[in-house]
């Protein structure tokens, strides 16, 4: 008796193995398939070209002004601000979620109580960090912004409501989670920024 | 005729088909007004392809191309106004007639046994038409299609470490660009429509293995006559489905007086915004799906709270995710002992109706500005949070309210009400 079942099971067994063997390859030929096509989905190369360094001239740009470049698609915001918009910075620091900057949003460079490299230059990616609308600017003070009284400047998120001061700081209470994004960005000479890389990657 | 048909049938089994699923294949007799929407659905889903195929015959799906090709399809093509209107109109039929279809499940307890699995299906394909909604209403690339699509898309984001490789991986750049139009173009006319015509029949297939349930939620096959026919049952056809041919004329009087008089219905069914081209630099004053998702939209909204663990937003997502899965648990949520509404004791028809209007509710308040008064006493932002919490309730405290609940008998037979 015991030699039949093992003359039995023995093929059986095999069978199994073979079975379970077949399968193990199918499955990962199968899955060895899906990685070029899941990876042709990602951005191509042509949008990867579009994402490079963008060069800026900001020699127009006067003060109290800001204009906007596209940069990988997305608006970036420069700001020439003026001595008594940098002067209000530090006074409405008590309103502001983050106003030091501790989350990672800026390059290292950018950390600081202006969130720029030359104080007065102001580079910010115009995406609410909330959902990824684009705030609109308020540059003028108190009623006439249209946000409140005591505004002193800055941008207004109109999908949810978020505020953000004059160095992109989020204000309290907003639904932004975070300070807006300062992108990696070089001064070339004075009046020509790079946006897109930092200066230590230029070197 | 009857050579032709054995030739046929000798090849491939269509009297038998017929038979079975046609002309013997009984259903309750009891069936009441809520049983239009099921065949209603089949129709529209039908419409809404033929219709879309005819659309592609003009459309361009490029972002330099798409918006000035459906303004093209609407003035120039003839009667391209009619098949474009059709299809927008028609989204939102669907889901009116899903919605209903769903509400009726829920009051007769067509997701109980044995018909867990034909409840499963079903709620796959609802997801299957959320998901083939939202990627159709990027294609006109109007800036509400822009913008909502972008808002959509940013939630993938607040994934913990995956999260923007995968909104990247997604919209296939950066941004919300023509990589990502073109990607929805194929998402919307080819992956989602062959899957929801797949869904769609898998969901008969189940429906006709065990057959439908009824107003009165008690099982036609526990009495059957002596050929083995259910008592209370009659032929679909021819009862059923001219009773189905009636249910489609009101439909389409409904249908076409509002793609022939109100085609937009003042912003509901295509929004104000969508009729200006995608502008990446000029958000929309209010950013809000369509009617059809602005329930979850509302739910991911209500939660505002800073200081969960991970932030207001991943739990916001996560909140919207949990509340549509969910539903695939309902079967067995449901622990009472009868089926239908008609039976069941006042607390499930108290939760089923609160949870109705909060359904409702939850809906306009996601097409409204959070932070302003529209209902009574309360930001808007607070009856959404209210509303979520009613919503959670209603599934997450039913196995307690239908087993405590004091239920009528079941009749053995169908009633004629």
């Amino acid at each position: 008796m015991a030699e039949d079942k093992t003359e039995e099971s023995q093929p059986n067994r095999r069978r199994q193995f073979l079975t379970a063997l077949t399968s193990a390859v199918g499955v990962a030929g199968a899955g060895a398939m899906m990685v070029p096509l899941v990876a042709s989905m990602s951005p191509s190369a042509r949008a990867r070209a579009a994402g490079a360094p963008v060069e800026v001239d900001i020699s127009e740009l006067r003060e109290g002004r800001m204009m906007v470049v596209e940069w990988r698609g997305k608006p970036v915001w420069i700001v020439r601000r003026s001595e008594k918009m940098l002067a209000d910075l530090t006074e409405i620091r008590d309103q502001l979620a983050d106003p030091d900057s501790t989350v990672e949003q800026q390059p290292a460079y950018a950390a600081n109580d202006h969130r720029s490299i030359r104080p007065e230059i102001l580079v910010l990616l115009g995406v609410c960090t909330h959902l990824g609308c684009a705030p609109t600017k308020k540059f003028e003070r108190g009623v006439a912004s249209g946000v409140s009284a005591d505004w002193r400047g800055g941008f207004f998120c109109p999908c949810h409501g978020s505020r953000f001061d004059l160095a992109g700081r989020v204000f309290k209470n907003a639904p932004a989670p975070t300070n807006l994004e300062v992108p990696p960005h070089s001064f070339v000479t004075d009046n020509r920024i790079l946006i897109g890389l930092d200066s230590e990657e230029t070197v | 005729m009857s050579k032709f048909m054995t030739w046929i049938d000798e090849r491939f089994p269509l009297t038998k088909v017929w038979q079975e699923h046609m002309a013997q294949y009984y259903a309750p007799k009891n069936f009441n007004f809520w049983y239009y929407f099921g065949s209603l659905a089949l129709l529209v889903l039908v419409l809404q392809i033929v219709t879309g195929i005819l659309l592609t015959m003009h459309y361009k799906p490029d972002s330099t191309l798409a918006f000035a090709s459906v303004e093209y399809i609407m003035r120039d093509v003839p009667g391209g106004w009619f098949i474009r209107y059709l299809h927008s109109v028609g989204s939102s039929m669907f889901f009116v007639i899903v919605y209903l279809h769903m509400f009726r499940g829920l009051m007769y307890g067509s997701h109980r046994e044995p018909r867990e699995l034909i409840w499963l299906i079903g709620v796959v394909i609802y997801v299957a038409l959320m998901a083939e909604a939202f990627f159709g209403y990027l294609l006109p690339w109007g800036n509400m299609s822009y913008w909502g699509a972008q808002v959509i898309i940013s939630l993938f984001g607040a994934i913990p470490w995956i999260g923007e490789a995968l909104a990247e991986w997604i919209r296939g750049d950066f941004v919300i660009s023509d990589a990502t139009l073109n990607r929805f173009f194929a998402f919307h006319v080819i992956l989602l429509p062959l899957l929801l015509a797949a869904l769609v029949y898998l969901h008969i297939v189940a429906l006709h293995k065990v057959g439908s349930n009824n107003p009165d939620g008690i099982e036609i096959k526990k009495n059957k006559d002596k050929d083995g026919k259910p008592l209370d049952g009659i032929p679909f056809h021819p009862y059923y489905t001219v009773k189905d041919v009636f249910g489609v004329a009101v439909l389409m009087m409904v249908y076409l007086a509002i793609v022939f008089f109100v085609p937009e219905l003042d912003g509901w069914f295509l929004e104000k915004d969508n009729f200006v081209p995608a502008d990446i630099l000029q958000t929309p004053p209010d950013i809000v799906p369509l009617w059809y998702l602005t329930p979850y939209y509302s739910i991911l909204r209500a939660v505002t709270f800073e200081w969960l663990p991970g932030g207001a937003k991943l739990w916001g997502v996560l909140a919207m995710g949990f509340a549509i899965v969910l539903l695939f648990f309902l079967p067995w949520l449901d622990r009472s002992p009868v089926k239908s509404i008609r039976y069941r004791g006042w607390m499930f028809k108290t939760m089923l109706m609160l949870f109705a209007v909060n359904f409702v509710m939850l809906g306009y308040l996601g097409t409204v500005n959070p932070g302003h008064v529209d209902l009574i006493w309360f930001k808007n932002v607070t009856w959404a949070q209210i509303g979520l919490v009613v919503y959670f309730a209603f599934f997450l405290l039913m196995p307690i309210y239908t087993k405590l609940d004091r239920n009528k008998p079941e009749p053995d037979r169908v009633t004629d009400k």
